[in-house]
């Protein structure tokens, strides 16, 4: 380490005497709060004005987790208070009274209402609603919105639009590594390279000891897939770019639906007979072993996309909440040590990101290992 | 939770699955089998040709255990022709030798004799010319004798005495 041992011991400290504010950071009375407001007073500032920029940061971070239907980078308010926003718009597809197709700058980011083909449509807290002409939005008693929404939306988001870069970069990195193996007599050359050793990793401390020898083929390819496709989602939410495509429920739930799908399919005798009809357990046990091994097989799924949800959103959010301090902070001493904070924590995010990638990939395999064991359980009771 | 279930969108699940397994089948077309398959053949390579230097290093030891039975075998050859060469030489030498030997000892037995025939024939020389001599002592005697009766007889036994010594 380049950083001697005393000042290594002075920001532990202070690290340490800081984790209380992070922990609740989220929380709108928090103490951080309550030392906000009172380091607002001394300062002679209003404390309504960082009750602000609390509840700015804390909508920030709200949207940044939720998917959008414009690749927005940056956006900020000139002196005359019209806000400026920095990205590019998306296509949006909806099935509603037959196909309609605009791109997203036609919302205006919510300030106008949308018309295609005589149906109108607002966009309201990152969600589209369909309205009239003038983009009424009507509440119930709890403030809920009780417009209709479109039949389906197939919109390209900027969680599909990321899925779609990523796609293509892995089409890109991999097929060229394959291509350099033929170029170059069996050694890989280029940017691919780097992953060799990780595909070998994969194949060899994964997919073999967890499938075996005998079947790990067949799905060398799904692992593979997932493995790369995770971390380099997960490594794409951490750059600035502000994607948290891994942290939403529908990408999680369908990647450990493919998981799910692949280990019934492709399950022998032996796992279903491990099911229904456990071998060496007395009659009645069996019976009740039946429902509570089926419902494994759901839960099994289930925790591979809870997992990885909550892991990359709880990164996401820890990390903005700490960087979203440096602003509440004001101070050189509090910012200054959100920063390293922030800093550290994003070092540990991309650990987190590929430790993800790797869980998600080893706990498939280790599913459809179990779907392919042989027919030796019974023989190791004897 | 009810958040959650808001938060899944149906048309963010279905481009997911749509993308995703698309790109599983594409990569296993362009990538995964191509690298994998270049990846196995590289390492089947490296063992056959990690098999192949332990064959040629067995290889190596028998044609060395062969090169040193040859040597020996050479060398038991050698040993076996010198000590042949050895013993023909000693037999040679000793056929020389008892030859010669033999040749001698005819050559000796020769000698001896035409020694012994020269002998003889010197013996009967000389007794031919001792009694010659004889006779002609005996003459001249007998004439002395005639001349001096005692002078003559005392001569005879003179040289009587003479002749028995020699």
């Amino acid at each position: 380490m380049v950083i001697s041992k005393k000042p290594l011991h002075f920001i532990v400290a202070l690290l340490v005497s800081v984790l209380p504010m992070i922990s609740s950071a989220n929380n709108s009375d928090s103490t951080t709060v309550h030392k906000e407001v009172a380091h607002a007073e001394t300062e002679g500032h209003h404390t309504e004005e960082s009750k602000d920029l609390k509840t700015e940061i804390k909508e920030y971070i709200d949207h940044h987790l939720l998917d959008s239907y414009d690749f927005h980078l940056f956006s900020w308010e000139d002196d005359s208070k019209v806000a400026h926003h920095i990205g590019f718009p998306l296509p949006v597809i909806l099935i509603d009274n037959g196909v309609q197709f605009f791109m997203s700058s036609k919302f205006h980011h919510g300030e106008t209402v949308a018309e295609s083909n005589g149906n109108f449509y607002k966009l309201y807290h990152g969600k589209i609603y369909k309205t009239d002409a003038e983009g009424t939005i009507t509440y119930d008693a709890e403030h809920h919105v009780t417009n209709a929404k479109p039949t389906i939306d197939l919109s390209i988001t900027k969680n599909v639009f990321m899925m779609l870069v990523v796609s293509v970069l892995m089409f890109l990195l991999f097929s060229g590594l394959a291509k350099s193996y033929a170029k170059n007599g069996g050694i890989a050359k280029g940017a691919g390279r780097f992953f060799e050793p990780i595909i070998l990793y994969i194949r060899d401390d994964i997919a073999i000891p967890n499938i075996g020898h005998k079947n790990y083929k067949k799905y060398m390819s799904y692992l593979l897939t997932i493995f790369f496709f995770i971390w380099f989602l997960n490594m794409f939410g951490l750059t600035p770019l502000g994607v948290n495509v891994t942290g939403n429920i529908a990408i999680t739930a369908g990647l450990a639906l493919l998981t799910y799908l692949i280990t019934t399919f492709t399950a022998n005798r032996n796992y279903w007979g491990h099911i229904f009809w456990m071998p060496g357990v007395p009659t009645p046990m069996k019976i009740i072993l039946a429902p509570i091994e089926l419902l494994g097989t759901f839960i099994k799924p289930f925790s591979l996309m809870i997992r990885l949800y909550a892991n990359i959103v709880a990164g996401h959010v820890v990390l903005m909440s700490i960087i979203g301090l440096m602003f509440i902070f004001k101070n050189w001493l509090g910012s200054s040590l959100s920063f390293f904070l922030a800093f550290a924590l994003s070092l540990l995010e991309i650990l987190v990101a590929a430790l993800q990638a790797y869980i998600f990939t080893m706990l498939s395999a280790l599913y459809f290992g179990a779907a392919n064991e042989e027919h030796h359980h019974e023989d190791a009771h004897h | 939770m009810e958040k959650l279930i808001e938060q899944f969108s149906l048309g963010l699940f279905f481009w997911m699955l749509v993308i995703f397994v698309g790109l599983i089948f594409l990569l296993k077309k362009f990538a995964w089998k191509p690298i994998l398959d270049a990846v196995n053949e590289r390492e089947e390579g490296i063992r056959n040709a990690l098999l192949s230097a332990e064959n040629a290093k067995k290889e190596m030891l028998n044609l060395q255990s062969s090169n040193e039975k040859l040597v020996a075998e050479a060398r038991a050859e050698r040993d076996a022709m010198m000590k042949e060469a050895r013993e023909i030489k000693e037999k040679m030498i000793n056929d020389a030798k008892s030859e010669a030997q033999a040749q001698g000892e005819k050559m000796i037995a020769q000698a001896k004799a035409a020694i012994e025939s020269e002998k003889n024939a010197a013996m009967a020389e000389l007794k031919n010319q001792v009694s010659t001599l004889s006779l002609e002592i005996a003459e001249k005697v007998l004439k002395s004798e005639l001349s001096n009766t005692e002078a003559q007889s005392k001569l005879v036994e003179r040289m009587l005495g003479d002749a028995k010594l020699n």
